[in-house]
């Protein structure tokens, strides 16, 4: 009987005061990154742009509960940039939703269930480029 | 303005304002257990982050309890003049909040 509690608990998740347009709910409980990112995005499939998009993470990481991560890129007119960890039970980090004044440069710490990549996705100019950096990952954050 | 949960730094340079913010949130996914008990600690993330620099909306940040606990989130945009105010608030899923506001240095 106490077993059924906690489902319950987990799924009364709407906050009472929202401050913008809604949170991504279905995104959030995805467990896979494709799903996750075309949820989320609407799309699976972003060009790799490695040279234009960097991800600045640890090489290694010995706790990952806390793993640095600052993206950077020059791509112009910039929608969203949203960070995932592929290998966590939800790849979905946090999306940025943009405003033109911001610029392409955002820094965080994020939890990483395992060694993996840490995966940005840019939307600029109404398409999405991604790039990514893998950490090695000692001790996973319970993600 | 004293927020209990938000620390917020905003520096202008060269016509550039970097805004640094650490906020004390235990950000659970709702899928650990506590050690001694067993039983699912519950989920308690923060949802949303918004940033507004003179009344319009700067940045809207969508996150989860992949962001680490104690989330910190650092970001950059065009102007800004010493002096000006930036507000920073998030809400989480079980409906609390908090903001801060800043000047900026």
């Amino acid at each position: 009987m106490g077993a059924l509690y906690p489902i319950a608990a987990i799924s009364f998740l709407a906050p009472s005061v929202a401050l913008s347009s809604g949170w991504p709910k279905e995104a959030f409980q995805a467990t896979e990154l494709s799903d996750a990112m075309q949820l989320l995005l609407g799309e699976t499939s972003p060009t790799e742009q490695a040279d234009r998009i960097r991800v600045e993470a640890p090489d290694l990481a010995d706790d990952g509960a806390m793993v640095r991560v600052k993206v950077m890129t020059d791509l112009p007119d910039i929608d969203s940039l949203t960070i995932f960890s592929p290998k966590n039970p939800v790849p979905l980090i946090a999306n940025f939703k943009f405003t033109s004044k911001v610029k392409g440069v955002i820094g965080t710490r994020i939890k990483m269930a395992a060694t993996g990549d840490i995966v940005a996705v840019v939307k600029s100019g109404g398409k999405f480029y991604s790039g990514r950096k893998r950490v090695k990952v000692t001790l996973g954050g319970c993600a | 303005m004293a927020s209990k949960s938000i620390k917020i730094r905003a520096k202008l340079k060269n016509g550039t304002t970097t805004i640094k913010a650490l906020i004390t949130h235990p950000m659970e996914s709702g899928r650990r257990k506590n050690k001694e008990t067993k039983e699912l600690i519950p989920a308690e993330f923060i949802q949303e982050v918004a940033c507004v620099y003179k009344g319009e909306t700067l940045l809207n940040v969508d996150c989860g309890a992949g962001l680490s606990m104690d989330p910190y989130v650092s970001f950059d945009f065009e102007g800004g003049a010493k002096g000006d105010q930036v507000k920073l608030s998030w809400v989480d899923n079980l409906g609390n909040s908090d903001s801060a506001e800043t000047k900026i240095r």
